[in-house]
């Protein structure tokens, strides 16, 4: 019986505790930088596009809601011609995100996607595509790639000893 | 003219008075149970979300009405007008004010039990003509748990009637000029407090209901404006519990400098909130200790309390 009147003395004591409660559309909750939300693809330091068309991601997603086409631009750099990701199928498991060889396509803590067409929901490469480098600012893969492409040549990325020539004698 | 039509202003006063005050408690036990579960509660639509009452009483009236085929029809619309019109028929006799009361009947206390204790036929016919074995349950918990809280109730409350030395409600709160009653009959106050929560069917005795037992119960199958005469009807007799506590224990409308209805309506608004206070703290009990509790400690307690009472004032006399 007492027991029962303490724990109405400890319930009344609550009206003057503070509210956990956050107003949602005025007040927002922290979502930290790596929470899963929208998908975004990201660009290099220098501006040029990170995703190299690898198809991974689109692999790795266990729903299949990513599609794209592979090209290739003068220089020999391999981009995608079209990205598109389905968000309406997406259920934001960041797969992707692991799977990407290039840091390119990266989840972020936004989920205020609500539309009201399910069509809206199907994001093309314009919308996907954001102008910084996301999570990873310094990271710039064509710069670390051992790749030969316009403008670099082999043995000149970052790091990169030029190539051993393989008719010489000398170590 | 005056003393024709005087009645009749008072029960139009009154019944608008309680039943939007019931409307209005469903939105006060949201914000009071929020407030005491460090939430907000309803707070959107209008101000303070006063709104919400409007809105939930739209949902409710165009919600659909539906009786289920295998329902006793006929009992099964009747149950949830039992409820209401038992719980509104008892405020005839309850005096708001001196000389603002309906019926100022010399057994006034009698006539409240009566018509409260009638209540759960509603409960009791709804769960049986809903014609569902939840139902029943929750029908047969409410017979059992009035029958074993009606008969404590009435006896804590005779410790005020021989202090009184009447039934009328009016003599009781006049009676109470030197001092409340709930000090010399603390005792009986505690009793009929619980068996006023029983009474009106609330947690933490809503075993007729029991949502996580009984899904809900004697109303599972009621939809639209017949459960909300159910919601209604619980509201009423909320408010009639807590007008009756604060009329033979606390002193009705007597008060210092406010207007006596001022008094009444704010020692009313108490007892409400200490039973939204109640539902907000307090777990279930088991039925059998329900059954246990009400018969082997609150009845005993009751026959104490009303023979020192009355050993008492024979002894004074």
């Amino acid at each position: 019986m007492l027991s029962l009147v303490r724990s109405l003395w400890e319930v009344f004591r609550h009206a003057f505790a503070r509210r956990v409660t956050i107003q949602y559309p005025e007040q927002k909750a922290y979502l930290s930088p790596r929470y899963r939300g929208r998908i975004v693809l990201t660009r290099d330091p220098d501006g040029g596009e990170r995703c190299v068309a690898c198809n991974l991601c689109a692999v790795a997603c266990p729903v299949a809601c990513i599609s794209l086409q592979a090209t290739e631009d003068e220089h020999g750099r391999r981009y995608p011609e079209f990205f598109r990701i389905n968000f309406s199928r997406c259920i934001f498991c960041g797969y992707c995100e692991e799977a990407c060889p290039t840091y390119a396509i990266q989840l972020t803590p936004d989920t205020e996607m609500g539309e009201y067409k399910r069509k809206n929901l199907v994001y093309e490469k314009t919308d996907l595509m954001i102008d910084g480098p996301g999570k990873y600012p310094d990271y710039n893969f064509w710069r670390i790639a051992g790749v030969a492409i316009g403008g670099k040549d082999k043995g000149q990325a970052e790091n990169e000893l030029a190539p051993v020539d393989t008719h010489s004698l000398m170590p | 003219m005056k003393s024709n039509l005087f009645p009749l202003f008072i029960i139009g006063v009154v019944l608008f008075v309680v039943l939007n005050l019931s409307a209005g408690l469903i939105w006060v036990e949201r914000r009071l149970l929020a407030l005491w579960q460090d939430r907000y509660g309803p707070n959107r639509v209008g101000p303070f979300g006063l709104g919400q009452i409007v809105a939930d009483s739209i949902k409710l009236f165009t919600k659909e009405d539906w009786i289920p085929p295998f329902a006793d029809k006929p009992v099964f619309v009747l149950a949830p007008a039992i409820v209401v019109a038992t719980a509104l028929i008892s405020f005839a006799v309850v005096p708001f004010a001196p000389g603002f009361v309906i019926a100022d009947l010399n057994i006034g206390v009698l006539f409240l039990l009566a018509m409260s204790s009638l209540g759960v036929y509603s409960v009791v016919l709804a769960g049986w003509s809903s014609n569902n074995k939840y139902s029943l349950l929750g029908g047969v918990r409410a017979a059992a748990q009035m029958m074993s809280y009606e008969v404590f109730m009435g006896l804590s409350l005779l410790g005020v009637v021989i202090l009184a030395g009447s039934f009328r409600l009016t003599d009781i709160v006049e009676a109470q000029r030197g001092l409340w009653f709930v000090f010399p009959q603390c005792l009986g106050f505690v009793l009929f407090l619980i068996a006023g929560v029983a009474e009106t069917r609330r947690l933490p005795f809503d075993l007729a209901e029991a949502e996580s037992e009984l899904i809900a119960g004697f109303h599972s199958e009621y939809s639209g404006m017949k459960f909300g005469m159910f919601f209604v009807g619980e509201y009423i007799g909320v408010i009639l519990i807590s007008a009756t506590i604060s009329l033979l224990f606390f002193g009705g409308w007597l008060g210092p400098i406010l207007p006596p209805a001022l008094w009444f309506a704010a020692k009313t608004m108490f007892f409400i909130c200490l039973f939204i206070l109640f539902r907000a703290a307090l777990p279930r009990p088991r039925f059998d200790q329900l059954m246990s509790w009400g018969w082997k400690v609150m009845l005993p307690l009751a026959l104490v309390n009303l023979l020192v009472t009355g050993a008492v004032v024979l002894a004074r006399r």
